[in-house]
């Protein structure tokens, strides 16, 4: 069967001053089955955003969007005209954003936005789409809903606006709902009920979910399958039990390392947590892997040529070829004790 | 809180707020007005040309000038409690009177040329914000700053050698046809609106430029401020198409500005009415205002300077209500 959604080779490419493009997201695949978690994780300004709105349709005018093809649900989408991908945003394809806060139109009032998405797709009459607005408040479990419906979103808490967020999104029963960033903007107690509420959806409605995150504890606990996402590239992909149990690439290993959660039974008296030194931007306008300056394990082969996607195992994917073992030429780049931090106690 | 409820609190409150201000209003102006040299009596005499002191004495004890000015004062203000805007010594009635037979054609004028200033700039703003950097844009930006530089008067004046000398379309002033627009007697319903019309053309329009070109300005700045926000994008993930998203999501955040703006205005056009009244010989408060001065009628201006800050107000007043309507968020706190 084929997947839910499959990207080939899609790159994000912005103009810049010199009259060419600078490409924020190069030749990444994707595929999501229908019904799965997928987890898309990075750190800030490593794509993943851009990925998302790419996929929307969302991107300004000014953003350049190349892919050798983006199925969804069975239809390509590139080279689809607009009016036929408008239609499919919001009913097969629906998207909830990080800022709950200023995603909602604060002059109406929250059952009038839910109730637009039925009235545009589904055609139903105000009073047919303010009852369903009203049942799919419930359905997120928004207390009140016959009253909350005909408030405004200044008057609900940052959690009950994701909620009815999520109201909206799923107000046509899409096939695959983007999450970007759901809960970074909550409290955490919050957060784990928009994350609980997001996986019954998810199984109530047979949706798929692709979840934006950079919260690798979210990710352990519900994703099936994650991709890391590092400069625009994709560096790994595995199911989410082999990746975190054997990370492979030397980043996705960083990440791990330098996430609290992940070393239980750690104490922060114990030492302070590792880290990956440099940022992102380092790898700037080179060639080869774009973890390069930061890689403890980088030889002089990797700043080269950036190394192809390699699959050691079944349903994995990793750009390193150090890290499944095979041999490069070339002396280490990054000495033990240049890659890691200065400052020891 | 329910909107109706919330917005009579709200008109409720502004109304009790009036009362003081309007009273420093009015106690301000009678001191302010004493500053000008002159009285009517003066200015009755030496139109007469005849006048002796006797006769002086005699005008200034019939109007109560002679008195002494807080006397003058507290007249003026038992006068007002009484609902009575005094008498005028000038056109010998009541000031009341007087700018009842004003206030109508002032108003007409002055809702017809601020509602085609809203519109029309707000037309020119979503066609501005929609065409940012593209040539419609500089065009009409262009344009918008002629309007706001050009002086009323001049642009009355240019407007009536165009329409009325060389094209003859539009009369150059007045506000009907004297014996009706066919000349036969006073024109009835239909007729008599479309006549009407015709003499409000020009001076709603000159009146209306300068304004057009600030609401141009300041909508496409809102349009193109309020399209960045993130619920743009989320109108625009349902699927709607973009003039939707335009016209429900975006423009409406974008009245809240235009709208304040045009409420400040609404008090203040009578200040740009004295002039192009006064250019289309249109009988209104705002020439009624300047012939006022010129006779040091100080009873009549004090009754045009009350209207006006209770017009600016009301204004405020209707500004307040009508932005707790477009925008949930603004409460009676």
């Amino acid at each position: 069967m084929d997947p839910l959604l499959s990207v080939r080779d899609l790159s994000i490419g912005f103009r810049n001053g010199a009259g060419g493009h600078w490409w924020p997201v190069r030749g990444f695949d994707l595929t999501v089955e229908a019904g799965e978690t997928v987890a898309l994780v990075g750190e800030s300004g490593s794509g993943k955003s851009l990925t998302a709105l790419a996929l929307m349709g969302l991107l300004p005018r000014s953003a350049r969007v190349e892919a050798a093809g983006i199925r969804f649900a069975g239809q390509e989408l590139t080279g689809l005209p607009e009016r036929a991908k408008r239609r499919l945003r919001g009913r097969d394809l629906a998207m909830i954003f990080q800022e709950p806060m200023t995603s909602l139109n604060p002059v109406l009032t929250i059952g009038r936005q839910i109730a637009e998405v039925l009235r545009l797709h589904q055609g139903l009459s105000a009073k047919a789409a303010r009852a369903q607005a009203i049942e799919l408040l419930d359905l997120v479990r928004i207390p009140e809903p016959q009253r909350r419906v005909d408030d405004h979103p200044h008057r609900l808490s940052g959690g009950m606006r994701q909620r009815a967020m999520i109201a909206m999104a799923v107000a046509c029963r899409p096939k695959l709902l983007i999450a970007d960033e759901p809960t970074t903007a909550l409290d955490v107690t919050i957060q784990a009920q928009v994350l609980e509420l997001l996986d019954r959806l998810r199984r109530e409605l047979s949706l798929a979910l692709l979840l934006i995150t950079h919260d690798l504890g979210v990710v352990a606990q519900w994703a099936d399958r994650v991709v890391v996402l590092y400069a625009g590239r994709k560096v790994e992909e595995a199911d989410a039990g082999p990746l975190f149990s054997d990370p492979l690439h030397p980043y996705t290993r960083g990440l791990l390392a330098a996430s609290p959660r992940m070393n239980a039974g750690r104490h922060y008296r114990d030492g302070p947590l590792d880290e990956i030194p440099g940022s992102i931007a380092s790898a700037a306008g080179q060639a080869g892997c774009p973890f390069v300056p930061r890689c403890p394990a980088a030889v002089a082969a990797c700043a080269e040529a950036m190394p192809p996607l390699l699959v050691p195992a079944a349903r994995r994917a990793v750009a390193c070829p150090v890290a499944v073992g095979l041999p490069l030429p070339g002396s280490p780049l990054n000495s033990p004790s240049a890659a890691s931090p200065e400052f020891h106690p | 809180m329910t909107t109706p409820g919330r917005l009579t609190r709200r008109f409720l409150r502004t109304a009790l707020q009036a009362i003081p201000t309007v009273l420093g209003i009015v106690i301000l102006n009678f001191l302010l007005l004493q500053l000008a040299p002159g009285d009517a009596a003066d200015v009755m005499a030496a139109e007469s040309g005849t006048a002796t002191e006797e006769t002086l004495a005699a005008l200034r004890a019939r109007f109560g000038l002679d008195q002494p000015l807080l006397l003058q004062l507290l007249g003026y203000l038992s006068n007002l409690a009484h609902f009575s805007l005094g008498y005028s010594p000038r056109y010998n009635m009541p000031v009341a009177e007087l700018i009842g037979q004003r206030l109508p054609g002032t108003l007409l004028l002055m809702a017809t040329a601020l509602a085609l200033a809203f519109v029309v700039g707000l037309l020119l703003g979503l066609v501005m914000a929609a065409t940012a950097g593209r040539w419609p844009d500089r065009v009409v930006s262009v344009l918008a700053l002629l309007f706001y530089s050009i002086p009323g008067f001049w642009i009355g004046l240019m407007l009536i050698v165009l329409f009325s000398v060389t094209l003859g379309w539009l009369p150059s002033g007045g506000y009907q046809t004297i014996g009706g627009p066919s000349g036969g007697g006073p024109a009835e319903g239909l007729a008599a609106l479309l006549d009407r019309l015709r003499y409000m053309v020009l001076p709603a329009t000159s009146l209306a430029l300068f304004y057009v070109a600030i609401y141009a300005r300041l909508a496409r700045a809102a349009l193109l401020e309020a399209q960045t926000h993130d619920y743009v994008r989320t109108a625009r993930a349902k699927g709607l198409p973009a003039w939707t998203v335009m016209t429900r999501h975006v423009l409406r955040n974008a009245l809240l500005p235009v709208t304040t703006m045009a409420g400040i205005h609404l008090g203040g056009i009578l200040g740009g009415a004295v002039v192009v009244e006064t250019v289309y010989s249109w009988p209104g408060l705002g020439r009624l205002a300047y012939e006022a001065v010129m006779a040091r009628d100080f009873s009549i201006l004090l009754g045009v300077l009350l209207l006006s800050s209770l017009l600016v107000i009301a204004a405020n007043l209707l500004v307040d209500v009508l932005q707790a309507w477009l925008d949930p968020r603004i409460e009676a706190s």
